[in-house]
């Protein structure tokens, strides 16, 4: 099996280096380099947006259910205060995704040129998931009062739904790069393309897909109880603070430790698809049989030095038995290896946030089942103003892992980065650029949640009554 | 004929881009200018940014789907546009992000302290976005872009006289159209100054966008020859015809106030124009490259033709829903809430509820990760799945019950 990779590694490879497609053979790009980054900085900005677009409908679209059973007018007015964060952040997603379908053509034209028949599919329809979040989001957030409950409620099951197909889709095609399928190479490109099953019948999709979908909970609702968290060591505590605090919080409590078990599945996938990835994730320099994990530490020499070894935990985790053979980065000539301390530090830190999230999750759990109440020691609340930009740190770090431990290839050992760059001038100046202008868009986008939290609640409290005439007509109705 | 249903499905996203994200760049470009009429600056301004509404994601959509779609059925044209015209479609996207963000923070919070330099980035963007694209456009039809990574020139690709002069008309375009549009809603709404106002500036714009495409047409004989030989002859010169006179048709029923029919016919001018462009240029899609050698394989083709299809399905209705709402700015079933309060209280079942929490725990751990296999895994992720659902349910639930 392993040997069969290899095999096939350095016989595609070969293919794609020997002989080229017209028009697109390798070029030299002193900047590759650069080009990584610039595509790694568009992913840092755009995937915690992509969190809040596949779970803050879910939330709002809750709170807003949980009015309607209960008749408690604190939900709607959440829901309806939310709804408007909620498209704000859609807007500022939309531009963020716009560029990174920008960068497919502008930093890695070869690969879209070679392989664009394959995996442009699964673009194409998150397109169109795209489309209909876009409407129906706004048609969601503008209806509050001015729809009657089910249709609007209707629109809001619409961008949940499409929320997650949108991810399902694009994820598609990641795990397309990362277990490539159906396809023929000939000159350099894919030919004989099936991009129905190529992307669709991908056996090393779910994880990624589960994985993700938990992270967008966890990351949305510790960013959102964070928030109330601060308010709330300020003395916000009325029901309405309290409330808001709740649902984030017990959404993101349960979600966090199911992650480990998810995380868990994720890591055997990787084990048994990829691993050269699974032994840069623990720096594992050769192939050992009851391979231990190392706590900290740096690889250097094909081990890792001064870390805190735990004896055949890899084995343990990787394959479920603390005997199994592991495969070592020595498996792979150097040049097919991915950049160790980058993947396996991004690893352990994912894996360190998580589990302190799920524990977060399960104390206050345990309160709130237990004694019936909201955690009162003040240290609750300050871990969880740190859990929030904590988990964002662990959802980079999981996509760091995962996306840099694919290197050096592209299309996993199909294509490698090398041969995707474009062969343009200039990359560094678009690195910076893109830089300041992100710089830009976060500045704006805090100062934009700091107003929003400015908003007195009465402003929305006094519309949250049944809308008058008035308010349908005029300029504001739109 | 698989090998060409793509590009009419492009063309037809390129028209409906230029038109729909077009009036909201216009928009943006009369905030830069709104002085000289009988309203107030401040209130041309407010009046530009109200008219975008919530509806220019899904316009803004529709670049996504001419990217994707192009880049799925033609790759090798793709990669090669994309790397030879990097700096204008590198400008283009740092100004997609700039207005966005400016949106975003002008659109949410009405007349914010500090607004000022916001609407001035926007305005900005509102310009530098689609005379990018047009320039985009221009080095594509003046045959600038051959196949291959970053094969033409980085710089006279799209710094050259077409380019220059298409990038102007999509400025001046994007200007009209919102002119038109704005006019039509500040009647909508009774503000007899606005419509007076963007009536004019619809008029002018009107004579000078209609100048520009004149003068392209001149800067095409001697910068672009086969683009002229294409729309001065066969289904080209219809094309052309076509939206000349649908521009002709827009400026006098602007003149006699006919804004709703104006808006239909300036749709046209544009979406003839793109269809004219793409007449001239068949079969070529790049100088040395035909639609049909740039096509990808048929499995791919019947894939993007079915998903195309089957999404317009959804989509078009959906856009009907939107457009239908917000241009009459009303919302279906326009009035108060429905029926408000359940007002008997909801009886919990937290009890049940959570023995089935634990249950779906149990077993999903025990399926997932002691099992770990085939479809016991299958079964033990979605049981992790639904015990998030209820999980998450009961903790809330809960705490209405203890009183928050």
């Amino acid at each position: 099996m392993i040997m069969h990779a290899i095999a096939h590694a350095v016989s595609s490879a070969g293919a794609l280096s020997a002989r080229h497609g017209p028009g697109f053979p390798p070029v030299d790009q002193d900047y590759l380099l650069q080009a990584r980054q610039m595509q790694a900085l568009s992913f840092v900005v755009h995937i915690p947006l992509v969190c809040f677009g596949i779970a803050f409908p879910v939330i709002i679209l809750f709170t807003q259910w949980r009015y309607l059973r209960t008749g408690d007018h604190v939900y709607r007015l959440l829901a309806k205060r939310w709804s408007k964060v909620m498209i704000a952040l859609l807007a500022v997603g939309v531009v963020t995704g716009t560029i990174l379908s920008f960068q497919f053509g502008l930093l890695w034209p070869a690969f879209t040129a070679s392989f664009g028949n394959v995996f442009g599919l699964g673009f194409a329809l998150e397109g169109f998931s795209f489309f209909m979040e876009a409407i129906f989001s706004a048609i969601y957030v503008y209806g509050w009062g001015r729809m009657a409950t089910l249709p609007h409620m209707l629109s809001g099951a619409v961008v949940c739904v499409t929320g997650m197909t949108g991810s399902f889709f694009v994820i598609s095609v990641n795990a397309w790069m990362n277990h490539p399928s159906g396809f023929t190479v000939r000159d350099g490109r894919a030919v004989q393309a099936e991009p129905w099953s190529a992307l669709f019948a991908n056996s090393y999709f779910w994880h990624e897909f589960v994985h993700m979908y938990f992270a967008a909970f966890v990351v949305a609702g510790f960013v959102i109880a964070g928030a109330y968290a601060w308010g709330f060591l300020r003395g916000r505590r009325d029901r309405y603070h309290r409330t808001a605090l709740v649902i984030a919080l017990s959404i993101a409590a349960v979600a966090a430790p199911l992650q480990v078990a998810i995380g868990d599945w994720a890591a055997r996938e990787v084990a048994d698809h990829q691993p050269v990835k699974l032994a840069a994730l623990e720096g594992l320099g050769r192939t050992t049989e009851g391979a231990p994990e190392h706590l900290g530490g740096w690889y250097t020499g094909g081990e890792v030095k001064y870390g805190i070894e735990v004896p055949k935990l890899l084995s343990l985790l990787a394959y479920h038995n603390p005997d199994a053979r592991v495969q070592g980065l020595e498996t792979v000539p150097p040049d097919g290896r991915p950049p160790v301390n980058v993947v396996r530090y991004a690893f352990q830190a994912m894996v360190g946030i998580g589990t302190l999230l799920a524990l977060i999750g399960v104390f206050y759990l345990y309160v709130r089942f237990r004694r019936r109440r909201l955690p009162e020691t003040p240290w609750f609340y300050r871990a969880l103003i740190v859990a929030g930009p904590l988990s964002v740190v662990a959802l980079e770090a999981g996509w760091t892992a995962t996306e840099v431990g694919r290197q050096p290839w592209v299309v996993y050992q199909v294509m490698r980065t090398g041969q995707a760059v474009t062969g343009a001038r200039g990359v560094p100046v678009g690195l910076w650029t893109l830089v300041v202008v992100y710089l830009a868009l976060a500045g704006a986008v805090a100062w934009l949640l700091y107003r929003f939290s400015r908003v007195p609640l009465e402003a929305d409290a006094r519309q949250a009554a049944p809308a008058g005439p008035q308010e349908g007509k005029g300029r504001h109705a739109r | 004929m698989l090998a060409e249903l793509p590009i009419v499905f492009v063309l037809i996203g390129i028209a409906a881009y230029t038109v729909l994200a077009g009036a909201d760049f216009g928009a943006g470009v009369w905030t830069l200018l709104p002085g000289g009429g009988k309203a107030g600056a401040a209130a041309t301004r407010a009046h530009a940014h109200h008219a975008m509404g919530p509806v220019w994601e899904a316009n803004h959509v529709w670049l996504i789907f001419v990217l994707v779609v192009t880049w799925t059925a033609y790759p090798v044209a793709f990669a090669s546009i994309t790397s030879t015209l990097v700096i204008p479609l590198f400008a283009a996207a740092v100004g997609i992000i700039l207005r966005g963000t400016a949106y975003a923070l002008r659109g949410t919070l009405d007349a914010a302290p500090g607004s000022r330099p916001v609407d001035d980035v926007f305005a900005l963007s509102s310009v530098l976005t689609p005379f990018a694209m047009g320039a985009v456009a221009g080095g594509i039809a003046s045959r600038r872009v051959p196949t291959g990574n970053a094969a033409g020139d980085l710089v006279t690709s799209w710094l050259n006289p077409t380019s220059i002069l298409v990038g102007v008309l999509a400025v001046a375009v994007s200007a009209y159209l919102a002119a038109v549009y704005l006019a039509a809603d500040a009647r909508r709404l009774g503000e007899q100054d606005l419509e007076h106002d963007f009536r004019t500036r619809a008029l002018v714009t009107g004579v000078v966008t209609g100048a520009i495409a004149i003068a392209g047409l001149f800067v095409a004989r001697a910068d672009a020859r086969p683009l002229w030989d294409g729309l001065t002859g066969g289904a080209g010169l219809v094309m052309a015809v076509v939206s000349a006179a649908a521009g002709l048709a827009t400026f006098l029923l602007v003149g006699r106030n006919r804004f709703d029919e104006a808006r239909a016919s300036a749709a046209l001018a544009v979406a003839a124009l793109v269809a004219g462009w793409a007449a001239a240029q068949r079969p070529y899609f790049l100088r040395d490259l035909t639609v049909k050698q740039a096509a990808a394989g048929r499995e791919t083709l019947a894939a993007v033709v079915i998903s195309v299809l089957a999404g317009a399905v959804i989509l078009l209705p959906s856009l009907f829903l939107l457009f239908r709402l917000f241009l009459r700015g009303q919302l279906a079933g326009d009035g108060p809430e429905g029926p408000d309060v359940p007002a008997a209280p909801v009886e919990h079942r937290s009890k049940a509820l959570g023995a089935f929490t634990v249950v779906c725990l149990v077993l999903g751990l025990v399926l997932t990760v002691v099992v770990g296999d085939g479809w016991a895994l299958l079964a033990g992720v979605v049981l992790l799945c639904a015990t998030a659902v209820s999980g998450s349910l009961l903790a809330v639930v809960s705490a209405e019950e203890s009183g928050g």
